[in-house]
């Protein structure tokens, strides 16, 4: 009965949705007031019947109900139980019912909070909404049915891939869905202000907190993404320009634009059609990352599905609703007022050149992502594009980009001059300048672009906390220590990554019991190897004792897991984490005659990536909240007045 | 500058930057995009020394040959017509074996002989590299 109240509760969604899209319709024909205030209440519901019905999957993944087909394909009744709960989306069925549910839930959060757009527009954009989530449960129903039952019952479940076996599993999907399909609303936002071309500050003022709220979650879940694929895959790389990735980037490059051209919208009353333009890319590309990632077209751990119907289904969602709503645009855009005009040499100028650079980095990963494909279908020879690619197009852009984020919150909104601008920026440069004359005098040789990074991250890191400079620290607005953490994170995140690639050390042996070997600070010996056992998996396990200097000798057990069901083998990293670095350990094969490969690598202030990937997203809440509290704030000096 | 101007002006420059970007994303492509190889392919069709290129195929039964430091190993891939020596240093992915497929990325040196950079092999036990499934390997692979 599970299953069937789950398939229930989604096919009463859809109805729903169907019902909110009529309504909105005519709502936004006649002004018909109750229709009107129906939609609302329609699409909370239609959110709490689709969490009815992922709750129901939940449930069947956590009682292993092998009657199910999607259960039995894709789990196992000796999982532990955190991988049974997660394991729900670790499928094709179960991350799509989970895309819906969010996209859902976003429609009612919007439904239940947003006071402050008109009303007609509000009713556009839940209309909007709807009609991305009927494409979407069609997809669910007819091509994806995560409650299909299966006769008779399975006896066993065939299990999940030991990779996805992980606490990963459990934060990752969910937080980068939740950005991945909460920039929907910005797309349904830009749908609804073309419809009622209503687009200005206040507009832009209630979309602000609602792409921020998705902007942050998708920082997290691409770093937490990052990180789990470091330490689980035992490569020991933190970003492989792998396709899946770009899938992931791509909605955060064109959300990061959107967020802050939304910015000069709401501030300055410019940048009107640009900003609109943006909101349909940044969920377009979250749409071409479900493409790219659930039909199948690519072969990578995140690819569980490989049915050509689903993706022929994507595709053409993808291409109604980007065709959609680039058609909407190109009909309305002529009527959107023009916004005001500015100097270049101002803050809103500096956001524009954030919005060039970040466009054209979006353009690079886009087009080296889809090239592959692209020539594969047209002349049916196969090639692939990887970080050789990326790293030399991407990345002086982006060094370009952050060289500007150092510039931009130091100018002023409407006109400064350039002389005030360099009085400003010469402490950073100065901070720049000694960075690198200390990498020519004291570091051996690195690459061009760690080397810029370093610099720059030097210097960014600097201007970045400038905005505060001479200011009542107790009077400055949440939402700017906001920006002032989120730049922060950016620089701490780029020097981690510069350190990382310039100053890694890696040794790569094989080893018998006693052997020791030098890597970075640390001596590593290796003692042994021995069996263990998990419940679900067997593996070897080595011994090592690392030990830092002189200091106290301590142990790492890096492993090789041998998972039963379904049979792999994987190798489980060892990390040990310094304030300075990280001890990356990895166990090889055995010759069988006691020698074993070991893999060790010395990555100093690699950490510094993830946690500058968390100062960023924690900048964003500040942000957030900071936004929120001033608008509720003028919401009731409003209302007295 | 008046207004109609400026807008003007904004719409040039982003679309300049999205040509610009496009632009250098086609030089990139050019000098960086690694094609897919097989032995056949590279028999019929000499590839130069040091160009990356991604070579696929299966492992050849008995040529998987440890070397002496233990940490390289020296084996053959093998398609139906022809077959390339390939060096790799480094830990095998955990489903590399004989008689099973393999994709590995690097270069030949100049005594023909692969050198991988990377190997990518199976995740689990239904999954097999997409360029391998339509590689003809004189015997099926897939077991």
């Amino acid at each position: 009965m599970i299953a069937e109240t789950g398939l229930a509760a989604l096919w009463l969604a859809a109805a729903l949705c169907g019902l909110q899209l009529v309504f909105g319709v005519m709502a936004l024909r006649s002004d018909d007031s109750g229709v009107a205030t129906a939609i609302r209440p329609v699409a909370v519901v239609q959110g709490i019947l689709t969490a009815l019905a992922f709750a129901m999957l939940i449930w069947l993944f956590l009682r292993t109900d092998l009657s199910v087909e999607l259960v039995a394909a894709n789990s196992h009744s000796a999982k532990p139980w955190l991988y049974k709960f997660a394991g729900t989306w670790g499928n094709h069925e179960g991350s799509m019912l989970l895309w819906v549910a969010i996209l859902a839930a976003s429609g009612s959060l919007v439904a239940i909070f947003e006071r402050r757009l008109k009303e007609k527009t509000l009713i556009a954009t839940l209309a909007a909404q709807s009609a991305i989530g009927l494409g979407f449960y069609a997809f669910l129903l007819f091509a994806s049915n995560p409650f299909a039952r299966l006769s008779p019952a399975a006896t066993e479940g065939r299990g999940l891939n030991p990779l996805l076996q992980d606490p990963g599993l459990a934060f990752h999907p969910p937080t980068l869905y939740f950005g991945y399909v909460g920039i929907s609303i910005a797309f349904s936002f830009a749908v609804g202000a073309l419809i009622t071309r209503d687009v200005g500050p206040v507009f832009a003022r209630a979309m602000r907190p609602w792409i921020l709220a998705s902007w942050i979650f998708l920082t997290l879940g691409i770093a937490a993404g990052s990180y789990w694929a470091y330490y689980e895959l035992g490569w020991g790389g933190w970003w492989f320009w792998d396709p899946v990735e770009n899938a992931s980037l791509m909605p955060w490059l064109a959300a990061t634009a959107l967020l802050h051209s939304v910015t000069v919208l709401a501030t300055r009353d410019a940048l009107r059609a640009w900003t609109i333009m943006l909101a349909v890319v940044a969920f377009s590309m979250s749409m071409v990352g479900t493409f790219l990632v659930r039909s199948g077209v690519l072969t990578s751990v995140h690819a569980f599905a490989v049915d050509p119907r689903r993706g022929t289904f994507i595709l053409a969602l993808l291409i109604l609703y980007i065709g959609g709503a680039l058609a909407l645009y190109a009909l309305r855009v002529g009527t959107v007022r023009e916004g005001s005009r500015f100097e270049f040499m101002s803050r809103e100028g500096a956001l524009v050149v954030n919005n060039v650079l970040l466009s054209a980095i979006l353009g690079i990963v886009l087009i080296g992502t889809l090239y592959p494909l692209g020539v594969e279908a047209v002349t049916g020879e196969q090639l692939s594009v990887g970080p050789p690619y990326f790293n030399a197009t991407a990345g002086p852009l982006a060094l370009l980009l952050v060289a500007a984020m150092a510039v931009g919150p130091l100018l002023r909104w409407r006109r400064d001059e350039w002389r005030n601008v360099l009085g400003r920026i010469s402490l950073p440069a100065l901070i720049s300048s000694l960075a690198l004359f200390a990498l020519v005098m004291f570091a051996s040789p690195i690459g061009i672009l760690p080397m810029l990074g370093l610099i720059l991250a030097a210097g960014v890191g600097a201007a970045s906390l400038a905005p505060l400079w001479k200011r009542n620290l107790r009077r400055t607005p949440l939402f700017t220590y906001g920006m002032v953490i989120a730049h922060l994170g950016i620089a701490v995140s780029m020097a981690g990554m510069a350190f990382e690639s310039a100053f890694s050390e890696e040794v790569l042996v094989a080893v018998r019991p006693g052997d020791t070997h030098q890597v970075g600070p640390y001596t590593v010996t290796f003692d042994s190897t021995r069996p263990v056992a998990g419940p679900n998996w067997t593996a070897v396990e080595a011994g090592l004792t690392v030990r830092r200097g002189e200091g106290e000798p301590s142990s790492l057990a890096p492993q090789a897991r041998m998972f039963s069901s379904p049979q792999t083998e994987t190798s489980e990293a060892a990390i040990r984490t310094a304030w300075n670095g990280q001890l990356y350990t990895v166990l090889g094969n055995g010759d069988g005659s006691g020698r074993w490969q070991l893999r060790l690598w010395w990555k100093p202030f690699v950490t510094l990536i993830w946690f500058g990937g968390i100062l960023i997203a924690f900048g964003g809440l500040l942000s957030l909240v900071g936004r929120v509290r001033r608008e509720r704030k003028s919401m009731e000096r409003e209302s007295w007045a | 500058m008046k207004a109609k101007h400026q807008r003007l002006t904004l719409a040039i420059i982003a679309v300049v930057a999205v040509f610009g970007a496009g632009i250098l994303a086609v030089y990139g492509l050019r000098d960086n995009a690694a094609l897919f190889r097989t032995p056949a392919d590279i028999a019929a069709e000499p590839v130069p020394v040091g160009q990356a290129f991604r070579l696929g195929g299966m492992v050849a039964e008995g040529s998987i040959e440890e070397q002496a430091d233990g940490i390289t190993i020296r084996f053959m891939v093998q398609d139906a017509e022809a077959q390339v020596p390939v060096l790799y240093a480094g830990i095998t992915p955990d489903l590399f074996a004989e008689n099973s497929g393999v994709v590995a990325e690097g270069s030949l040196d100049t005594d023909g002989v692969f050198v991988a950079e990377t190997i990518l092999a199976k995740h689990d036990e239904n999954y097999m590299p997409p360029e391998l499934a339509d590689v003809d390997m004189g015997r099926d692979i897939s077991q």
